[in-house]
Protein backbone atom coordinates (compact mmCIF):
# COMPACT_ATOMS: atom_id res chain seq x y z
CA UNK A 1 0.00 0.00 0.00
CA UNK A 2 1.39 3.34 -0.92
CA UNK A 3 1.81 5.91 1.82
CA UNK A 4 0.81 9.41 0.89
CA UNK A 5 3.45 12.14 1.25
CA UNK A 6 6.22 9.57 1.53
CA UNK A 7 6.43 7.18 -1.43
CA UNK A 8 6.86 10.06 -3.88
CA UNK A 9 10.00 11.14 -2.04
CA UNK A 10 11.45 7.66 -2.40
CA UNK A 11 11.03 7.59 -6.17
CA UNK A 12 14.44 6.52 -7.55
CA UNK A 13 13.76 8.35 -10.80
CA UNK A 14 13.44 11.70 -9.02
CA UNK A 15 16.48 10.97 -6.84
CA UNK A 16 18.73 9.96 -9.71
CA UNK A 17 17.85 13.12 -11.61
CA UNK A 18 18.66 15.30 -8.59
CA UNK A 19 22.00 13.50 -8.26
CA UNK A 20 22.74 14.34 -11.90
CA UNK A 21 21.92 17.99 -11.20
CA UNK A 22 24.23 17.97 -8.17
CA UNK A 23 27.05 16.46 -10.23
CA UNK A 24 26.69 19.12 -12.92
CA UNK A 25 26.72 21.90 -10.38
CA UNK A 26 29.37 20.82 -7.89
CA UNK A 27 32.89 22.16 -8.48
CA UNK A 28 34.22 23.21 -5.07
CA UNK A 29 35.19 20.69 -2.42
CA UNK A 30 32.68 21.01 0.41
CA UNK A 31 32.05 19.51 3.83
CA UNK A 32 28.35 19.38 4.66
CA UNK A 33 27.05 18.34 8.05
CA UNK A 34 23.77 16.53 8.58
CA UNK A 35 22.94 17.50 12.13
CA UNK A 36 20.21 14.94 12.77
CA UNK A 37 20.77 11.26 13.55
CA UNK A 38 17.73 10.24 11.52
CA UNK A 39 19.29 11.99 8.51
CA UNK A 40 22.47 9.98 9.08
CA UNK A 41 20.50 6.73 9.03
CA UNK A 42 18.52 7.72 5.96
CA UNK A 43 21.68 8.74 4.09
CA UNK A 44 23.29 5.37 4.79
CA UNK A 45 20.15 3.33 4.14
CA UNK A 46 19.60 4.94 0.76
CA UNK A 47 23.25 4.78 -0.26
CA UNK A 48 23.44 8.53 -0.93
CA UNK A 49 27.09 8.74 0.16
CA UNK A 50 28.20 6.42 -2.59
CA UNK A 51 26.27 8.31 -5.27
CA UNK A 52 27.58 11.80 -4.61
CA UNK A 53 30.54 13.27 -6.49
CA UNK A 54 33.95 13.27 -4.75
CA UNK A 55 33.67 16.99 -4.18
CA UNK A 56 31.03 16.48 -1.46
CA UNK A 57 31.84 15.06 1.97
CA UNK A 58 29.03 14.41 4.43
CA UNK A 59 29.71 14.69 8.15
CA UNK A 60 27.38 13.44 10.86
CA UNK A 61 26.63 15.91 13.62
CA UNK A 62 25.45 16.05 17.23
CA UNK A 63 21.82 15.20 16.52
CA UNK A 64 21.42 11.81 18.14
CA UNK A 65 19.79 12.44 21.53
CA UNK A 66 21.30 9.46 23.35
CA UNK A 67 24.76 10.18 21.92
CA UNK A 68 25.05 13.77 23.15
CA UNK A 69 23.68 13.00 26.60
CA UNK A 70 26.48 13.62 29.09
CA UNK A 71 27.95 10.65 30.91
CA UNK A 72 26.93 12.28 34.20
CA UNK A 73 23.29 12.27 33.11
CA UNK A 74 23.45 8.62 32.06
CA UNK A 75 24.95 7.81 35.48
CA UNK A 76 22.21 9.84 37.19
CA UNK A 77 19.48 7.83 35.43
CA UNK A 78 21.16 4.63 36.61
CA UNK A 79 21.37 5.95 40.19
CA UNK A 80 17.70 6.96 40.10
CA UNK A 81 16.72 3.48 38.94
CA UNK A 82 18.37 2.08 42.06
CA UNK A 83 15.99 3.97 44.38
CA UNK A 84 13.56 1.51 45.93
CA UNK A 85 10.36 3.48 45.38
CA UNK A 86 11.17 4.47 41.79
CA UNK A 87 9.92 3.17 38.47
CA UNK A 88 12.28 4.61 35.87
CA UNK A 89 10.76 5.13 32.43
CA UNK A 90 12.29 6.26 29.17
CA UNK A 91 12.85 5.63 25.50
CA UNK A 92 14.43 2.33 24.48
CA UNK A 93 17.70 3.74 23.16
CA UNK A 94 18.88 4.61 26.66
CA UNK A 95 18.77 1.08 28.02
CA UNK A 96 22.08 -0.13 26.68
CA UNK A 97 24.12 3.07 26.93
CA UNK A 98 27.11 2.29 29.12
CA UNK A 99 27.30 4.45 32.22
CA UNK A 100 30.53 4.64 34.16
CA UNK A 101 29.83 1.40 36.05
CA UNK A 102 26.57 -0.06 34.76
CA UNK A 103 23.72 0.26 32.25
CA UNK A 104 19.96 0.53 32.73
CA UNK A 105 19.66 -2.87 31.09
CA UNK A 106 21.96 -4.43 33.68
CA UNK A 107 20.05 -2.73 36.49
CA UNK A 108 16.80 -4.07 35.11
CA UNK A 109 18.26 -7.57 34.97
CA UNK A 110 19.26 -7.06 38.61
CA UNK A 111 15.61 -6.47 39.49
CA UNK A 112 15.17 -2.69 39.24
CA UNK A 113 11.86 -1.50 37.84
CA UNK A 114 12.83 0.13 34.54
CA UNK A 115 10.28 0.40 31.74
CA UNK A 116 10.62 1.40 28.11
CA UNK A 117 7.84 3.66 26.88
CA UNK A 118 6.89 4.90 23.45
CA UNK A 119 5.52 8.21 24.69
CA UNK A 120 5.68 10.32 27.86
CA UNK A 121 1.95 9.76 28.18
CA UNK A 122 2.64 6.05 28.67
CA UNK A 123 4.83 7.01 31.63
CA UNK A 124 1.96 9.12 32.95
CA UNK A 125 -0.32 6.10 32.76
CA UNK A 126 2.23 4.02 34.69
CA UNK A 127 2.23 6.75 37.37
CA UNK A 128 -1.57 6.66 37.55
CA UNK A 129 -1.57 2.89 38.02
CA UNK A 130 1.21 2.91 40.64
CA UNK A 131 0.30 5.60 43.17
CA UNK A 132 2.66 4.16 45.79
CA UNK A 133 5.69 4.54 43.49
CA UNK A 134 7.49 7.56 42.06
CA UNK A 135 7.51 7.26 38.28
CA UNK A 136 10.48 9.11 36.83
CA UNK A 137 10.79 9.85 33.12
CA UNK A 138 14.37 10.07 31.87
CA UNK A 139 13.97 13.08 29.61
CA UNK A 140 16.43 13.22 26.76
CA UNK A 141 16.00 14.63 23.27
CA UNK A 142 15.74 17.96 21.49
CA UNK A 143 12.98 20.44 20.72
CA UNK A 144 10.94 17.71 19.02
CA UNK A 145 10.64 15.68 22.19
CA UNK A 146 10.70 18.44 24.84
CA UNK A 147 7.15 19.70 24.07
CA UNK A 148 5.79 16.17 24.46
CA UNK A 149 7.42 16.00 27.91
CA UNK A 150 6.09 19.46 28.74
CA UNK A 151 2.61 18.28 27.73
CA UNK A 152 2.98 15.27 30.03
CA UNK A 153 3.89 17.51 32.99
CA UNK A 154 0.96 19.82 32.26
CA UNK A 155 -1.34 16.79 32.04
CA UNK A 156 0.02 15.39 35.32
CA UNK A 157 -0.71 18.72 36.99
CA UNK A 158 -4.24 18.76 35.59
CA UNK A 159 -4.84 15.16 36.73
CA UNK A 160 -3.43 15.91 40.19
CA UNK A 161 -0.78 13.18 39.78
CA UNK A 162 1.91 13.88 42.35
CA UNK A 163 4.05 10.78 41.72
CA UNK A 164 5.11 11.64 38.14
CA UNK A 165 8.55 13.20 37.82
CA UNK A 166 10.86 14.17 34.98
CA UNK A 167 14.64 14.28 35.00
CA UNK A 168 15.21 16.79 32.25
CA UNK A 169 18.39 16.36 30.22
CA UNK A 170 16.77 17.94 27.15
CA UNK A 171 18.89 19.99 24.80
CA UNK A 172 18.23 22.54 22.11
CA UNK A 173 19.83 22.61 18.68
CA UNK A 174 20.71 26.20 17.62
CA UNK A 175 23.28 26.79 20.43
CA UNK A 176 25.03 23.54 19.43
CA UNK A 177 25.37 24.77 15.84
CA UNK A 178 26.97 27.93 17.15
CA UNK A 179 29.34 25.86 19.31
CA UNK A 180 30.40 23.86 16.24
CA UNK A 181 31.13 27.05 14.34
CA UNK A 182 33.00 28.55 17.29
CA UNK A 183 35.47 25.68 17.48
CA UNK A 184 35.88 25.80 13.72
CA UNK A 185 37.74 22.52 13.82
CA UNK A 186 35.29 20.56 11.72
CA UNK A 187 35.44 23.11 8.87
CA UNK A 188 31.76 22.90 8.02
CA UNK A 189 30.72 24.56 4.75
CA UNK A 190 26.99 24.00 5.14
CA UNK A 191 24.38 22.56 7.48
CA UNK A 192 21.48 20.24 6.77
CA UNK A 193 19.19 21.22 9.63
CA UNK A 194 17.05 18.66 11.48
CA UNK A 195 13.56 18.26 10.00
CA UNK A 196 11.45 17.55 13.03
CA UNK A 197 13.20 19.89 15.44
CA UNK A 198 12.39 22.49 12.79
CA UNK A 199 8.72 21.42 12.69
CA UNK A 200 8.56 22.69 16.27
CA UNK A 201 10.90 25.70 16.27
CA UNK A 202 10.34 26.86 12.67
CA UNK A 203 12.80 28.40 10.23
CA UNK A 204 12.83 31.60 12.29
CA UNK A 205 14.66 29.94 15.18
CA UNK A 206 17.84 29.63 13.09
CA UNK A 207 17.89 33.26 11.96
CA UNK A 208 20.16 34.58 14.75
CA UNK A 209 22.61 31.70 14.14
CA UNK A 210 22.59 32.25 10.38
CA UNK A 211 23.02 35.99 10.70
CA UNK A 212 25.97 35.62 13.04
CA UNK A 213 27.88 32.90 11.19
CA UNK A 214 26.79 33.36 7.55
CA UNK A 215 26.98 29.67 6.74
CA UNK A 216 24.67 27.96 4.23
CA UNK A 217 21.73 26.28 5.98
CA UNK A 218 18.84 24.22 4.74
CA UNK A 219 16.13 22.43 6.68
CA UNK A 220 15.82 18.90 5.31
CA UNK A 221 13.21 16.15 5.32
CA UNK A 222 14.06 12.49 5.78
CA UNK A 223 13.35 10.76 2.48
CA UNK A 224 16.11 10.32 -0.12
CA UNK A 225 14.71 13.02 -2.43
CA UNK A 226 14.43 15.43 0.52
CA UNK A 227 18.06 14.91 1.48
CA UNK A 228 19.30 15.17 -2.09
CA UNK A 229 17.30 18.35 -2.55
CA UNK A 230 18.95 19.77 0.58
CA UNK A 231 22.41 18.87 -0.73
CA UNK A 232 21.55 20.46 -4.06
CA UNK A 233 20.43 23.66 -2.34
CA UNK A 234 23.62 23.85 -0.26
CA UNK A 235 25.89 23.19 -3.25
CA UNK A 236 24.02 25.77 -5.29
CA UNK A 237 24.44 28.41 -2.56
CA UNK A 238 28.13 27.65 -2.17
CA UNK A 239 28.89 27.61 -5.91
CA UNK A 240 27.04 30.89 -6.42
CA UNK A 241 28.51 32.46 -3.28
CA UNK A 242 25.01 33.40 -2.14
CA UNK A 243 24.51 32.15 1.38
CA UNK A 244 21.01 31.63 2.71
CA UNK A 245 18.87 29.97 5.34
CA UNK A 246 16.37 27.91 3.35
CA UNK A 247 13.53 25.55 4.10
CA UNK A 248 13.74 22.38 2.02
CA UNK A 249 11.05 20.57 4.01
CA UNK A 250 8.06 22.78 3.32
CA UNK A 251 5.39 20.12 3.70
CA UNK A 252 6.31 19.88 7.38
CA UNK A 253 8.08 23.06 8.41
CA UNK A 254 6.65 26.56 8.48
CA UNK A 255 8.49 29.78 9.28
CA UNK A 256 6.99 30.21 12.77
CA UNK A 257 7.04 26.49 13.63
CA UNK A 258 4.44 24.86 15.87
CA UNK A 259 3.63 27.74 18.19
CA UNK A 260 1.37 25.71 20.46
CA UNK A 261 4.20 23.24 21.11
CA UNK A 262 6.69 26.09 21.61
CA UNK A 263 4.43 27.70 24.19
CA UNK A 264 4.07 24.47 26.19
CA UNK A 265 7.82 23.95 26.08
CA UNK A 266 8.48 27.51 27.27
CA UNK A 267 5.77 27.35 29.93
CA UNK A 268 7.37 24.30 31.54
CA UNK A 269 11.08 24.69 30.77
CA UNK A 270 13.68 27.43 30.86
CA UNK A 271 17.07 27.37 29.17
CA UNK A 272 20.16 26.55 31.17
CA UNK A 273 23.82 25.84 30.39
CA UNK A 274 24.24 22.16 29.51
CA UNK A 275 27.03 19.67 29.00
CA UNK A 276 27.09 17.84 25.67
CA UNK A 277 29.19 14.76 25.13
CA UNK A 278 32.06 15.66 22.86
CA UNK A 279 31.43 19.40 22.96
CA UNK A 280 31.41 20.29 26.65
CA UNK A 281 29.31 23.03 28.22
CA UNK A 282 27.26 25.08 25.79
CA UNK A 283 25.60 28.21 27.20
CA UNK A 284 21.80 28.12 27.32
CA UNK A 285 21.58 24.86 25.40
CA UNK A 286 19.70 22.75 27.93
CA UNK A 287 16.14 22.76 29.27
CA UNK A 288 15.43 22.83 32.98
CA UNK A 289 12.01 22.54 34.60
CA UNK A 290 10.79 25.95 35.81
CA UNK A 291 10.32 26.65 39.51
CA UNK A 292 6.56 26.70 39.06
CA UNK A 293 6.67 23.01 38.15
CA UNK A 294 9.44 21.95 40.52
CA UNK A 295 7.24 19.36 42.24
CA UNK A 296 7.61 17.40 38.97
CA UNK A 297 11.38 17.88 38.81
CA UNK A 298 13.24 14.68 39.71
CA UNK A 299 16.42 16.70 40.19
CA UNK A 300 14.71 18.70 42.95
CA UNK A 301 13.01 15.73 44.62
CA UNK A 302 15.95 13.33 44.60
CA UNK A 303 19.45 14.08 45.69
CA UNK A 304 21.18 12.24 42.88
CA UNK A 305 24.85 12.20 43.61
CA UNK A 306 27.01 10.87 40.85
CA UNK A 307 30.61 10.44 41.73
CA UNK A 308 33.36 10.44 39.15
CA UNK A 309 31.53 9.99 35.88
CA UNK A 310 33.99 8.84 33.27
CA UNK A 311 33.53 8.48 29.53
CA UNK A 312 34.67 5.10 28.22
CA UNK A 313 38.42 4.98 27.66
CA UNK A 314 39.49 5.11 24.04
CA UNK A 315 35.95 5.88 22.76
CA UNK A 316 35.92 8.54 20.04
CA UNK A 317 32.15 9.28 20.23
CA UNK A 318 32.86 12.84 21.32
CA UNK A 319 35.00 13.63 18.29
CA UNK A 320 32.69 11.74 15.95
CA UNK A 321 29.73 13.82 17.15
CA UNK A 322 31.36 17.05 16.05
CA UNK A 323 32.66 15.83 12.70
CA UNK A 324 36.33 15.59 13.70
CA UNK A 325 36.58 11.83 13.27
CA UNK A 326 34.73 9.10 11.44
CA UNK A 327 34.01 5.78 13.19
CA UNK A 328 36.75 3.79 11.37
CA UNK A 329 39.23 6.26 12.89
CA UNK A 330 38.27 5.12 16.40
CA UNK A 331 40.59 2.39 17.75
CA UNK A 332 37.65 0.57 19.33
CA UNK A 333 35.38 0.54 16.25
CA UNK A 334 34.45 -3.00 15.15
CA UNK A 335 36.97 -4.38 17.64
CA UNK A 336 36.09 -3.72 21.28
CA UNK A 337 32.94 -1.81 20.22
CA UNK A 338 30.12 -3.45 18.25
CA UNK A 339 26.33 -3.12 18.31
CA UNK A 340 26.11 -6.32 20.36
CA UNK A 341 28.62 -5.09 22.91
CA UNK A 342 28.81 -1.31 22.53
CA UNK A 343 31.36 0.81 24.37
CA UNK A 344 30.00 4.24 23.48
CA UNK A 345 26.53 5.66 22.82
CA UNK A 346 27.21 6.28 19.11
CA UNK A 347 27.28 2.50 18.66
CA UNK A 348 24.22 1.90 20.86
CA UNK A 349 21.64 4.18 19.36
CA UNK A 350 20.04 3.23 16.07
CA UNK A 351 20.71 6.84 15.11
CA UNK A 352 24.32 6.79 16.19
CA UNK A 353 26.97 7.38 13.54
CA UNK A 354 28.98 4.32 14.58
CA UNK A 355 25.90 2.10 14.43
CA UNK A 356 25.15 3.45 10.95
CA UNK A 357 28.70 2.81 9.73
CA UNK A 358 28.66 -0.66 11.25
CA UNK A 359 25.31 -1.66 9.81
CA UNK A 360 26.15 -0.49 6.33
CA UNK A 361 29.56 -2.16 6.33
CA UNK A 362 32.03 0.68 6.06
CA UNK B 1 13.78 8.84 16.76
CA UNK B 2 12.27 10.95 13.99
CA UNK B 3 9.96 8.56 12.16
CA UNK B 4 8.79 10.63 9.29
CA UNK B 5 5.83 8.60 8.13
CA UNK B 6 2.81 10.85 7.56
CA UNK B 7 -0.16 9.28 9.29
CA UNK B 8 -3.86 9.72 8.59
CA UNK B 9 -6.17 10.56 11.49
CA UNK B 10 -9.17 8.21 11.32
CA UNK B 11 -10.80 8.95 14.68
CA UNK B 12 -10.69 11.68 17.33
CA UNK B 13 -11.90 11.42 20.90
CA UNK B 14 -11.14 14.44 23.09
CA UNK B 15 -7.38 14.94 22.78
CA UNK B 16 -6.63 11.43 21.57
CA UNK B 17 -6.55 10.60 17.89
CA UNK B 18 -6.34 7.25 16.15
CA UNK B 19 -3.98 7.13 13.20
CA UNK B 20 -3.73 4.66 10.38
CA UNK B 21 -0.39 4.00 8.72
CA UNK B 22 -0.72 1.49 5.91
CA UNK B 23 -3.37 -0.40 7.84
CA UNK B 24 -1.72 -0.26 11.26
CA UNK B 25 -3.72 1.72 13.80
CA UNK B 26 -2.50 3.38 16.97
CA UNK B 27 -3.48 6.13 19.36
CA UNK B 28 -1.67 9.44 19.54
CA UNK B 29 -2.04 12.62 21.55
CA UNK B 30 -3.34 15.73 19.83
CA UNK B 31 -2.29 18.06 22.66
CA UNK B 32 0.38 19.76 20.56
CA UNK B 33 -1.81 20.43 17.52
CA UNK B 34 -4.37 23.15 16.78
CA UNK B 35 -7.54 22.11 14.97
CA UNK B 36 -6.91 18.49 14.06
CA UNK B 37 -9.66 16.81 12.05
CA UNK B 38 -10.41 13.30 10.87
CA UNK B 39 -8.79 12.83 7.44
CA UNK B 40 -5.79 15.08 8.20
CA UNK B 41 -2.30 13.73 7.56
CA UNK B 42 -0.04 14.40 10.51
CA UNK B 43 3.59 13.91 11.46
CA UNK B 44 3.91 11.98 14.69
CA UNK B 45 6.78 12.09 17.17
CA UNK B 46 6.99 10.06 20.37
CA UNK B 47 3.24 9.50 20.45
CA UNK B 48 2.23 13.10 19.69
CA UNK B 49 1.03 14.65 16.44
CA UNK B 50 3.35 17.61 15.89
CA UNK B 51 2.32 18.90 12.46
CA UNK B 52 -0.60 18.80 10.08
CA UNK B 53 0.53 18.47 6.46
CA UNK B 54 -0.92 21.05 4.14
CA UNK B 55 -1.84 19.25 0.93
CA UNK B 56 -1.26 22.13 -1.47
CA UNK B 57 2.21 22.86 -0.02
CA UNK B 58 3.10 19.19 -0.30
CA UNK B 59 2.02 19.10 -3.94
CA UNK B 60 3.99 22.26 -4.74
CA UNK B 61 7.20 20.97 -3.19
CA UNK B 62 6.86 17.70 -5.06
CA UNK B 63 6.47 19.65 -8.27
CA UNK B 64 9.62 21.60 -7.39
CA UNK B 65 11.51 18.36 -6.80
CA UNK B 66 10.46 17.00 -10.18
CA UNK B 67 11.60 20.23 -11.83
CA UNK B 68 14.88 20.13 -9.90
CA UNK B 69 15.51 16.71 -11.35
CA UNK B 70 15.13 18.02 -14.87
CA UNK B 71 17.65 20.90 -14.69
CA UNK B 72 19.96 20.60 -17.63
Amino acid sequence: MSIKYMEEYRDPEISSKIIESIKKLSQKKVRLMEVCGTHTMSIFRSGIRTLLPDTISLLSGPGCPVCVTAQREIDAFIELAKEDDVILTGFGDLMRVPGTDSTLQKERAAGRDIRIVYSALDALEIARKNPDKKVVFSGIGFETTAPTIAASILSAKKMGLDNYLVFSAHKIVPPALAALMETGEARIDGFMLPGHVSVIIGTKAYLPFFEQYQVPCVIAGFEPADILQAIFILVKQIEAGVLKLENGYQRAVVFDGNEKAQKMMHDVFETVDAVWRGIGTIPKSGLKIRKEFESFDAQKIFDVTVSDSKEPEGCACGEILIGLKTPPECPLYKKACTPVDPVGPCMVSTEGTCAAYYRYCI
Amino acid sequence: MCLAIPSKIVKIENTIGTIDVAGVKREISLLLLENASVGDYVIVHAGFAIHKIDESTAMESLKYLRELGSIR
